[in-house]
């Protein structure tokens, strides 16, 4: 690997005190000491306006009481150690993901702790108590496991990674339709909360991107059927609102479909999304498509490689690479347009938090609960975001 | 740098794979795909259940090979239909489909909610995804006819209604003498508005908004003296105001919102069911039959009407196809009209309404109940 940029140092400053930086940088001139005191004024009168609400005016009981509508919806209380089996699966991954190819970060542990401090911090009940310290002993094993053996465990923590949707909806869904199995059927109108918004972001990712890649190659083919195909199919559905597309899913299919055929709701806009995101990341893809030099077509020609091996292996690699950034924008904005569904009916965490609103109990504190699920969307928004910003250092993304 | 390009190529390929094989997982059922993008997973109906029943006898039939009912609701409506903190349904809208539960059943949890918006009600209940829609819609006869519903009873008189602020005083809209009404144009809303209180001979001054929400705002920020609309929206506003306690909405009703449950045109025997439900619970009421009490009063009931009611006498509820006892369940599980009024609507709930038109026949109001023989 070559030097980079931040392999060189940078020239030595001059050593300063607190009182001198604050001198030279913000109280330079007059001007400057005028712009410091009103935007100092203004952050205190932001911040102590919004900590004093947020510390003794808001009603944050609200939350405390409806955390489990929240997080899952009405998914039923006995059946909740399903979920966080799964959620103890993605963590343990993580754990593992993180010592492999984390390069010794040292935010590991901290992120990892994070459930267990959760756990004492806030008032949950006991069982949630027990689930979120064994969330943070799980990852830390996994985190030590891979640091352990990092090559050895390489291809099993990719093939987890794999399984881990399967896994995700068969212990979400369930397997038997009889009470007593052990894992019975949880009907999809008892999902809701982050549950809900969660799986529709997953699915609607791990769906729409084959989809998109797959139109992203068929608009450069040179088959006219499968060029027109695609073609078309981008720009419909680029050309309607996602609301327009789940509306359609909600109210027309059903009069489609011939008597006595359902299609879950819940999958109906799974579906919605999924076909809605997978027309923009086409073109994303294939934004990365058009970036990949001649040259690396002849040169995979020259070595004998097919068309279909060629692209595999040389050239999606490459635009893939190169279109992290724009891809993770559109995950991100995927993941917040799953609150649409909130208007189709579907009790995501945006449609729960309506309901939760209804509560006569909690009537009139929109503020409290809105603040408390952006700070969800952000705080997941956010860590999509630093993932990406990982993998590009890993992958050299605008360096090489 | 090669492997990693190696496992996200191999990433890709099992993506591919997956959607191929359209990913069954998501309902458990058959998955049918067509073209090479569109994957719909099917749920094949084990029993004919979810076929949308509709000739005589097919919904109680197909309701009860399911196990449960499915009733359209709200789940935004506080008072009517919301969900509480321990994710269970509550509200006026929603203990009558457990009463209907209770009847078809005899066990008023047997009964799934669905949450339905305003838009999808009428599809959901066309197409059988919904045995029973109650979800504060308003009986006309453009739904009664075209939409293919039909009206059982209704089990809440809603209409316009006036807010005011506690600390007015005002009780009367002859007390808004003088006074500013906010109001949303270009809705029967301000037609009524405008005819009522000509004909009570009281001037005002509307003030007109565009939007609900700006109407809203108006009041709040107390640019005018009143506020009309419908009273359970009403209630639904007044919970977005900054304090919701220091409004109260008068005791006066301006139009016609009857809301009641609905079902499917096609299948008389189930709209028998449901409207009688909706009966049992007015003539629990003016029996003075509650919950706690119908124990006791089955055992001491003399009066012919009660005994043939609740099952003692005669087989008035296998005429209806259920079980001769369906009014005891629904009464002993659920509770009369006023009881499960009074739980969501009541003084002593924050989404109190006054009872106005839904009080007995008998108290000046609308309920009434034809003979059970």
């Amino acid at each position: 690997m070559t030097k980079t940029a931040e392999h060189i140092l940078p020239p030595v400053l001059e050593r300063s005190n607190l009182l001198g930086w604050m001198r030279r940088n913000l109280f330079g001139s007059w001007t400057d000491a005028l712009l410091t005191l009103i935007g100092v004024w203004i952050v205190y009168w932001a911040a102590s306006g919004l900590l004093r609400w947020a510390l003794y005016t808001a009603e944050w009981k609200v939350i405390v009481v409806n955390a489990r509508l929240l997080m899952i919806g009405q998914y039923p209380i006995e059946q909740v150690g399903r979920l966080w089996i799964w959620l103890g699966f993605l963590i343990f991954l993580l754990g593992n993901s993180l010592a492999i190819w984390g390069r010794g970060s040292r935010i590991a542990p901290a992120l990892l702790a994070l459930p267990a401090a959760m756990a004492f911090i806030f008032p949950f009940g006991a069982d949630p108590r027990k689930w979120l310290i064994a969330m943070t002993v799980i990852g830390l094993i996994g985190w030590g496991l891979g640091r352990v053996k990092p090559e050895a465990l390489k291809r099993s923590v990719i093939a987890g990674w794999v399984i881990s949707l399967p896994i995700i909806i068969l212990l979400t869904y369930g397997l038997s339709k009889s009470e007593a199995s052990i894992v019975p059927i949880v009907r999809t109108n008892l999902w809701g909360g982050l549950l809900l918004t969660f799986l529709l972001t997953v699915v609607g990712i791990l769906f729409s991107f084959p989809i998109g890649v797959l139109l992203a190659l068929g608009r450069r083919s040179e088959l006219p059927a499968v060029r027109w195909f695609s073609v078309g199919y981008i720009e419909l559905v680029r050309g309607v609102p996602l609301i327009t597309i789940l509306f359609m899913a909600q109210l027309m299919l059903p009069l489609f479909l011939p008597e006595g055929w359902t299609v879950d709701r819940v999958v109906r806009a799974m579906v919605g999304i999924t076909l809605f995101s997978a027309a923009y990341l086409a073109e994303n893809v294939r934004g990365g498509l058009q970036a990949i030099p001649k040259g690396q077509f002849e040169a995979a020609a020259a070595l004998g490689l097919s068309g279909a091996q060629t692209m595999i292996f040389i050239i999606l690699p490459q635009a893939l690479r190169l279109v992290i950034p724009i891809l993770v924008g559109q995950f991100i904005a995927l993941y917040k347009d799953t609150s649409l569904v909130a208007i189709v009916g579907l009790l995501d965490l945006v449609g729960i938090a309506r309901t939760v609103l209804a509560q006569p109990e909690f009537l009139g504190l929109q503020r409290e609960v809105y603040v408390f699920i952006s700070l969800i969307f952000w705080t997941l928004s956010y860590g999509m975001s630093y993932v990406s910003q990982r993998l590009e250092e890993r992958l050299g993304v605008g360096i090489r | 740098m090669r492997k990693l390009y190696m496992s996200l190529s191999v990433f890709v390929l099992l993506a591919l794979a997956l959607a191929a094989c359209g990913g069954a997982a998501p309902a458990g059922g058959n998955t049918v795909t067509v073209k090479e993008t569109v994957v719909v997973t099917v749920e094949v109906p084990a029993a004919p259940a979810v076929v949308a029943p509709s000739g005589y006898g097919e919904t109680l039939k197909a309701v009860q090979a399911r196990g449960h009912l499915v009733c359209g609701a709200n789940a935004q409506v506080p008072g009517f239909g919301y969900v509480d903190s321990n994710g269970n349904y509550a509200g006026i809208d929603v203990d009558y489909c457990r009463a209907l539960a209770a009847a078809v059943f005899g066990d008023a949890t047997k009964v799934e909610f669905r949450p339905v918006t305003a838009a999808e009600r009428f599809t959901a209940l066309q197409s059988g995804e919904i045995d029973v829609l109650s979800r504060n819609t308003t009986w006309s006869l453009v739904r009664d006819t075209e939409l293919g519903g039909n009206f059982t009873a209704t089990t809440f008189y809603d209409g316009q209604g006036m807010m005011v602020p506690v600390a007015s005083g005002m009780t009367t809209l002859k007390d808004l003498e003088g006074g500013t009404v906010c109001v949303q144009t270009g809705t029967t809303t301000e037609l009524n508005l405008a005819d009522v209180m000509a004909a009570e001979g009281v001037s005002y001054t509307p003030a007109v908004f565009e939007d609900a929400d700006a109407t809203f705002a108006a009041y709040s920020e107390g640019r005018c003296d009143a506020v009309t609309t419908d009273k359970s929206g009403l209630i639904s506003r007044r919970s977005v105001l900054a304090d919701p306690a220091a409004h109260i909405i008068m005791d006066v009703t301006m139009s016609k919102e009857p809301l009641g449950p609905m079902v499917r045109h096609g299948d008389d025997q189930w709209f028998d069911i449901a409207q009688w439900t909706v009966f049992t619970l007015f003539a629990g009421e003016e029996f003075g039959l509650t919950s706690a009490n119908v124990d006791s009063k089955r055992d001491s009931a003399t009066a012919p009407e009660i005994r043939r009611m609740l099952g003692l006498e005669g087989d008035l509820g296998l005429k209806l196809g259920l079980s001769n006892d369906f009014a005891y369940n629904i009464i002993k599980q659920v509770g009369n009209y006023a009881e499960i009024y009074d739980r969501n609507l009541g003084p002593n709930t924050p989404t109190y309404i006054p009872r106005g038109f839904n009080k007995q026949y008998t108290d000046g109001g609308l309920l009434f109940a034809p003979p059970f023989r």
